[in-house]
């Protein structure tokens, strides 16, 4: 049956192909192989990107620091400094300096259909690389490595995860926070209320008006709020980690091209120590737009990832 | 590029274990039909006396109706939202001792039902003064000619004949009524819409997740329309304006 139906398939085909499309198909594949320029066939995204002239760079717009807009709405951050590094390297592949940069702000719902519709090229903002998005997008080398705690008042009795318990807490609705927290409940035998906040300034201002007793979130995020909080020296983010979750840019799956000039490129970053300045730029010196300071010097999970560099997803 | 669609993400297990995407969405349907119905029945309760006072001959009352719809009427859906869950705690010190001590699930649920059924009565006593004024002028006259008072005139003569009348746009007002329950979502009530948000998040099976919410609007939105078609049918009084074919 199988073989019949093949066979079928074979003779539309046939049928399909008339002289003029056969003329027009070999046409192309004379002017692809007779392109000097290119010593293999560009497929994927770099070809996109050659038969275009542009390359669209998704950029969240308040992902502080790594990808958000500043005063003058312009989208800046440590993500987009990288991404910086990787047009430089597709305008070097393609040889043409003239590659046109286009910018499409994604929010963290339509990010991934975005990508795959082809309405951007890469992702450049605060995106975790899980085993599980691994099944829809490939990540570039992590760059940044956080650990999913908790912020409380300096006042509080809270000290460490486990003095949660029976504590009414907020957490950021549609975060990777959420689960992580149900399942520490379960294995820990801790007991907490959770209020949802629909975004990281709303879950904050309920740790601010006491409503809650902690705020539990990535650490970078919870430095964030507590930077720009009216009174940053009453707040403190506990040590433990409930989770690490890598951080990368978001490319296309199975676009192995692309994905060798982006882990070539950042793989170069980490190895001569480039990095570490830009690190410095956005978190350890005062950012736009309020010139606050996030103090938040490389952690040893994220010095490792540097030494290291890898697109291993989390679980 | 290019994107496939996978359904069978419904029946996959969330990352914390024992539960389905699809029972997931279950548990914010029920939120959403809780909030839904207990607004409503405030909604109508509160729509019903303010519109009706406005239509009164009685200055006070007219003022107090009037400030009533504009006060709820003028201020964004979203933002009576925040001021409800939000700020007033903040001014009121006992209501913010009870609500850190309470079940955030029934401070949510509570400062939802509230916010849209306050919100949505404006609307309906707009529609309810509409009706009672669209009657003609010898309906009342009459009424007062059989020696009925000011209540028992609104409750015989007039407020039958408005709601007839009235069915139609309330039929709308309560299907976006049922629409406005995802606003719950921004003070972290895990209605329907929450949770389809939730969903895309965890499997980003974002298309999966809103169409299956989609459906599920619908078909809630569309049963409202249908029962108030009945009642529409079954009240209409022959010969009269509700009903006539």
């Amino acid at each position: 049956m199988q073989h019949r139906a093949g066979l079928s398939a074979f003779a539309a085909f046939i049928k399909e192909i008339t002289l003029k499309r056969l003329i027009r198909i070999s046409l192309a594949a004379f002017v692809v192989l007779a392109a000097p320029a290119f010593a293999q066939t560009l497929t994927g995204t770099l070809a996109k990107i050659r038969d275009t002239g542009t390359i669209t760079i998704g950029h969240r717009e308040a992902s502080i620091p790594f990808s958000y807009l500043d005063d003058k709405q312009q989208a800046v951050g440590y993500a987009m400094d990288i991404c910086a590094r990787v047009v430089d390297a597709v305008k070097a592949e393609l040889k043409n300096p003239n590659i046109k940069v286009a910018l499409q702000p994604v929010t963290s719902a339509n990010r991934i259909p975005l990508l795959q519709n082809g309405s951007i090229d890469i992702e450049c903002g605060s995106t975790t690389n899980s085993v599980d998005r691994q099944k829809q997008v490939a990540f570039g080398p992590t760059y940044f490595v956080i650990n999913v705690t908790a912020a409380v008042k300096k006042s509080s009795p809270i000290k460490t995860l486990a003095d949660l318990n029976g504590r009414t807490i907020s957490t950021t609705a549609g975060t990777t926070a959420v689960p992580l927290l149900k399942k520490y409940e379960k294995t820990g035998n801790v007991d907490v209320k959770e209020i949802y906040g629909k975004d990281h300034s709303e879950s904050f201002l309920l740790l601010v008006d006491d409503r809650v007793s902690a705020f539990v979130m990535d650490d970078v995020l919870l430095a964030g709020q507590i930077a720009n909080a009216r009174n940053p020296g009453d707040f403190v983010i506990i040590t433990e980690s409930l989770r690490t979750e890598p951080y990368s840019v978001m490319l296309r799956r199975e676009d192995p091209q692309f994905k060798a000039l982006v882990d070539r490129t950042l793989g170069g970053l980490m190895k001569s120590g480039e990095i570490e300045k830009l690190y410095a730029r956005w978190f350890t010196s005062s950012i736009p737009p309020r010139n606050v300071n996030l103090n938040f010097p490389i952690t040893p999970a994220l010095r490792e990832a540097f030494k290291n560099p890898n697109d291993k997803g989390v679980q | 590029m290019g994107f496939s669609l996978d359904w069978s993400v419904f029946l996959q297990e969330l990352p914390e274990g024992g539960v389905y995407y699809w029972e997931m969405l279950l548990s914010g349907l029920w939120w959403t039909l809780g909030v839904a119905a207990c607004s409503w029945l405030i909604a109508m309760f509160f729509g019903s006396i303010v519109g009706t006072i406005r239509t009164t001959r009685s200055q006070p009352l007219v003022f107090f109706g009037n400030a009533w719809v504009e006060l709820f009427r003028n201020i964004p859906l979203l933002v009576q939202m925040f001021l409800w869950y939000f700020v007033l705690p903040e001014v009121i010190p006992p209501l913010k001792r009870w609500v850190v001590a309470a079940d955030p699930a029934e401070a949510q649920f509570l400062s939802a039902t509230l916010c849209l059924g306050l919100f949505t009565s404006a609307r309906i006593a707009e529609q309810v003064r509409a009706g009672i004024q669209s009657l003609p002028r010898g309906q009342r006259d009459a009424a007062q000619a059989i020696g009925l008072d000011t209540v028992q005139m609104y409750r015989f003569v007039l407020l039958p004949m408005a709601y007839r009348i009235i069915i139609p746009p309330l039929t709308s007002e309560t299907m976006n009524l049922i629409k406005n329950t995802s606003i719950a979502l921004t003070i972290g009530l895990a209605e329907l819409t929450f949770r389809t948000r939730e969903m895309g998040e965890y499997t980003f099976r974002f298309f999966e997740a809103f169409t299956a919410a989609t459906l599920i609007y619908i078909a809630i939105a569309m049963t409202a329309n249908r029962v108030m078609a009945v009642i529409e049918r079954r009240t209409a009084v022959p010969g009269y304006i509700a009903g006539g074919k």
